[in-house]
């Protein structure tokens, strides 16, 4: 029986998808597909830890300087994760990205409320507000990689791994996507713990993977795993 | 594929406190945007659509008593309010969904309860009710869900993605029942923030008019009850026959120069339904008022040789509801459907976007039996999701 005409069900089972890349980024260090990419002890601040891990990426990106936390770690989780494979084989409308945190845009709202705090220094600003939006980190992933598909952000407690598979798995059956990036963005303060992966479906991945590096197969345990062990 | 038929519905805007007072106030005109002047809101008078303060306590009250709560209602926040109401209403007749563990409750917002970061709030509140799970958290505790809630916060596109998600986790077979309510409440927050990008309408705002000069805010909820397995005796079910999103890959708060990405959204939410251009009866459309939003979406609604369509935005009546708009526009559009009525798209006059669209000028009887529900927001981000009547 050809596999379109199997119920949901069952073809969720012949389900095949890949993690073909990832990247952790977590008390100052830098993790992309099993190596360390970046190490600095003693970095306090969480401006100065994204600053060097921009400078060592050596991207050229002169907005990033004007993103807010949330987007410049999802920002370059994401230029790490695509960094050592491609999504350029993809139809820009067939990629896809779902995103999740704990606090939302809280750490940017925070900011955006000082600007509001005295009505005799009220100078709210346009460049902070666009960013009290959690999803807008998926919109600078999405112009910078010119990624076109499916894209939502989940909020949740605690990283749910559960979650994003359902969700990503639920976009790779109907055929809404045939890569999704997906991941956990969370800044609060000088705090910051962001997972990336690269999902692709097992027969149609772009790349053979760099050395040293074993696909895993896209599941909550391994997500877990990812963003427990590094 | 399993349809997923819409069981029960609820609206509270600055209209009414149920879909039926919200749809007889658009039925008579009624426009729920006026003139504000509360220093707690913004410093200077701006144009709201605001939920009615007295009457939101005393339905609380009346929830509270109905299941029997201890709790006092100043231990709930405004919106956490609005929620409730929202989804006890919605849930009359079916209490016993709340409590299935084959239950999936879904809350789109994009702010949450952000009003508690203002000062005023502080000693109130502890500072945990700012997180939206935490929102999640109260609203599942006090019908006592079982699952925990899936939270949804994607800009404007919100509403729709929650009923596109709560749609797919039922035909996919993981639940059979979702309540997917959506909510925000006006704030100093996000008043200040869209007047900073000189966004706001000085006057009730005019969705695809040629003098409309920007957005209106509103504060609003809806919930829309959903199963995949509809009792026989059930009147003819409305179905969510198809749903997508996109992004625009473009720029953070502008939207698309061509209304591509849009589109399309548009095709394959039609194509997942198996629906031409042609079958599309009605579109209710995102119609900020903005001149980029709403020119965007004409170019799209063209793209997808929709113009013949007749078309409307909600906003006009209770302005731009953020996180409970895709719900409440999609359940205002679906009472069209059933009522076999096209509501006139409040605050347009002349049309003022580059494409001939069919905008509705004046409500009329007229057959509809396939709707779509665009929106689109901050991020890039577009949705399109289709009602279809058996």
């Amino acid at each position: 029986m050809a596999d379109a005409m199997l119920p949901l069900y069952f073809r969720k089972i012949n389900m095949d998808l890949l993690i073909t890349s990832y990247c952790h980024l977590h008390d100052n260090k830098v993790i992309v597909n099993d190596r360390l990419f970046f190490y600095q002890e003693n970095i306090l601040k969480f401006a100065d830890f994204i600053k060097s891990v921009y400078k060592q990426e050596n991207v050229n990106y002169p907005k990033f300087y004007k993103m807010d936390p949330i987007s410049k770690v999802g920002f370059l989780a994401a230029e790490l994760v695509l960094k050592q494979t491609t999504i350029e084989g993809y139809h820009p409308e067939k990629v896809g990205v779902v995103l999740s945190n704990s606090s939302s845009s809280l750490d940017t709202d925070i900011a955006h409320n000082e600007t509001i705090k005295n009505r005799s220094s009220y100078f709210p600003s346009p460049s902070v507000f666009v960013y009290t939006l959690p999803n807008i980190v998926i919109g600078e992933i999405c112009i910078k990689n010119k990624i076109k598909g499916e894209n939502v952000f989940l909020i949740s407690e605690t990283f749910n791994g559960k979650l994003l598979c359902d969700y990503v798995n639920e976009l790779f059956i109907n055929e809404r996507v045939e890569a999704c990036l997906c991941g956990w963005v969370e800044v609060m303060g000088n705090n910051c713990n962001a997972l990336m992966v690269l999902v692709e479906h097992a027969g149609r991945k772009q790349n053979e993977g760099v050395p040293g590096f074993k696909f895993l197969p896209f599941n909550a345990e391994n997500l877990n795993l990812i963003i427990t062990l590094n | 594929m399993k349809p997923v038929c819409i069981v029960n519905d609820n609206i509270i805007t600055s209209l009414g406190f149920t879909t039926a007072e919200n749809i007889a106030a658009i039925k008579n005109g009624t426009i729920g945007i006026r003139t504000v002047d509360d220093p707690d809101l913004y410093p200077s008078p701006v144009q709201l659509s605001l939920i009615e303060t007295d009457q939101l306590f005393s339905k609380f009250a009346e929830v509270l008593q109905h299941y029997k709560k201890v709790s006092p209602a100043a231990s709930f926040t405004r919106l956490e309010k609005m929620f409730i109401i929202s989804i006890y209403d919605a849930l009359k007749g079916q209490p016993m969904i709340a409590g299935n563990p084959r239950t999936l409750l879904v809350i789109s917002t994009t702010k949450g309860n952000i009003n508690l970061l203002e000062n005023r709030h502080r000693t109130t509140f502890s500072h945990k009710r700012l997180y939206l799970w935490e929102l999640g958290r109260m609203i599942q505790t006090f019908f006592g869900f079982v699952n925990t809630p899936l939270i949804i916060s994607n800009a404007c596109i919100s509403g729709v993605v929650a009923l596109m998600t709560a749609s797919r986790f039922l035909q996919s077979g993981a639940y059979d029942h979702a309540v997917v309510a959506g909510g925000d409440i006006a704030s100093e927050f996000v008043i200040s923030g869209f007047q900073s990008f000189q966004a706001l309408s000085p006057a009730p705002c005019k969705p695809f008019d040629l003098n409309r000069t920007g957005l209106s805010l509103g504060e609003g909820c809806g919930t829309m009850v959903l199963t995949a397995i509809p009792e026989k005796n059930e009147e003819p079910c409305i179905t969510i026959a198809g749903a997508a999103t996109s992004n625009d890959a473009n720029h953070i708060s502008g939207p698309s120069r061509t209304g591509q990405e849009l589109s399309n959204a548009i095709n394959e939410a039609m194509k997942q339904a198996s629906l031409d251009p042609a079958a599309i009866d009605y579109i209710s459309t995102h119609g900020t008022a903005t001149l980029f939003n709403d020119e965007m979406e004409s170019k799209a609604i063209e793209l997808c040789s929709l113009l013949e369509v007749p078309v409307n935005s909600f906003k006009g009546y209770w302005g731009h509801t953020l996180g409970a708009a895709g719900l409440i526009e999609s359940i205002a559009a679906i009472s069209s459907l059933k009522d076999n009525i096209l509501y006139r798209s409040a605050g347009f006059e002349t049309l003022g976007v580059q494409a001939p669209l069919n905008v509705i000028s004046a409500i009329r009887k007229d057959q509809i039996n396939i709707c779509l529900k665009t929106a689109s927001g901050f991020g890039g981000c577009n949705a399109a999701i289709i009602f279809q009547k058996d």
